[in-house]
């Protein structure tokens, strides 16, 4: 017997809550760029979730598709923070507030 | 899957998610996010994914946080005095999860989802994977490697002094 398809659904629901959560509360951009790729994370177990229970192949095409994409977010992000502290010596979100109107 | 199993795994997967979020340590946020990582991986492993599941731990876990953690080492992070927004803004923000999470398991409880079907043999295995890679999705599978590329020579050039 396996678990229903609602409970990796939900499973992934919460993952995601937890990811935006990160994003609203914390104030460490690197801890925030984590909770980016929770996000990103729950929405690949949906996907192979889903996968599993249509039978087609595609949803796990998407993850690898989704992976990339973090992985070169990962990298481009990290190499701008490393930037922005040589600058201003901070990776608080509330000082690095130069582009904020 | 065993059911009894899942709601262990889900729960040890949502706790160090939480810690993800809420410890003021960075070092031990990406250590509990390779935690995470890793349970993920074992639920792949549950839905027949084999080769996401691998790739998971190995891109995931070894390279991406590995970098992360370079990036924290390397600008020398502590834990820190003030690593969460304001009272309000926290309690505003873990309401609204709170809120959303719920919304989205009541609708679940609601939906007619539909039972699983027993997969196609040969489902989630790196062939099936590569056949719909290397045919459907061609076109895309070129793209991410210019969108790797991008990303390769725009790193450099932002990390360059």
């Amino acid at each position: 017997m396996t678990p229903p398809l609602a409970w990796y659904l939900g499973l992934s629901a919460v993952l995601f809550a937890i990811g935006v959560l990160g994003v609203l509360i914390r104030r460490n951009v690197i801890v925030i760029f984590m909770a980016i790729e929770l996000m990103l994370n729950a929405v690949n177990l949906s996907f192979v979730a889903l996968a599993r229970s249509s039978g087609s192949m595609d949803g796990q095409v998407i993850v690898f598709f989704v992976m990339t994409v973090a992985a070169a977010e990962a990298a481009v992000g990290l190499a701008i923070i490393l930037s922005m502290f040589r600058n201003r010596e901070t990776t608080n979100a509330d000082e690095l507030a130069t582009l904020r109107w | 899957m065993n059911p009894l199993l899942f709601l262990l795994l889900a729960a040890l997967t949502v706790a160090s998610a939480l810690t993800v979020v809420v410890h003021r340590n960075p070092v031990r946020s990406a250590c509990a996010l390779v935690l995470t990582l890793c349970l993920l991986a074992v639920f792949f492993l549950g839905l027949d994914a084999q080769l996401v599941a691998f790739l998971q731990v190995i891109v995931y876990a070894g390279a991406i946080v590995v970098l992360f953690l370079f990036v924290i080492m390397l600008l020398n992070l502590q834990v820190e005095a003030r690593a969460m927004a304001g009272a309000l803004l926290v309690g505003t923000a873990t309401a609204g999860g709170v809120a959303l999470a719920v919304l989205v398991v009541t609708a679940l409880r609601r939906a007619a989802v539909p039972a699983a079907a027993n997969p196609p043999a040969g489902f989630g295995e790196t062939a099936a994977l590569a056949r719909q890679l290397f045919t459907v999705y061609l076109l895309p599978f070129e793209l991410t490697s210019i969108l790797l590329l991008v990303a390769i020579v725009g790193a450099v050039a932002l990390a360059k002094k």
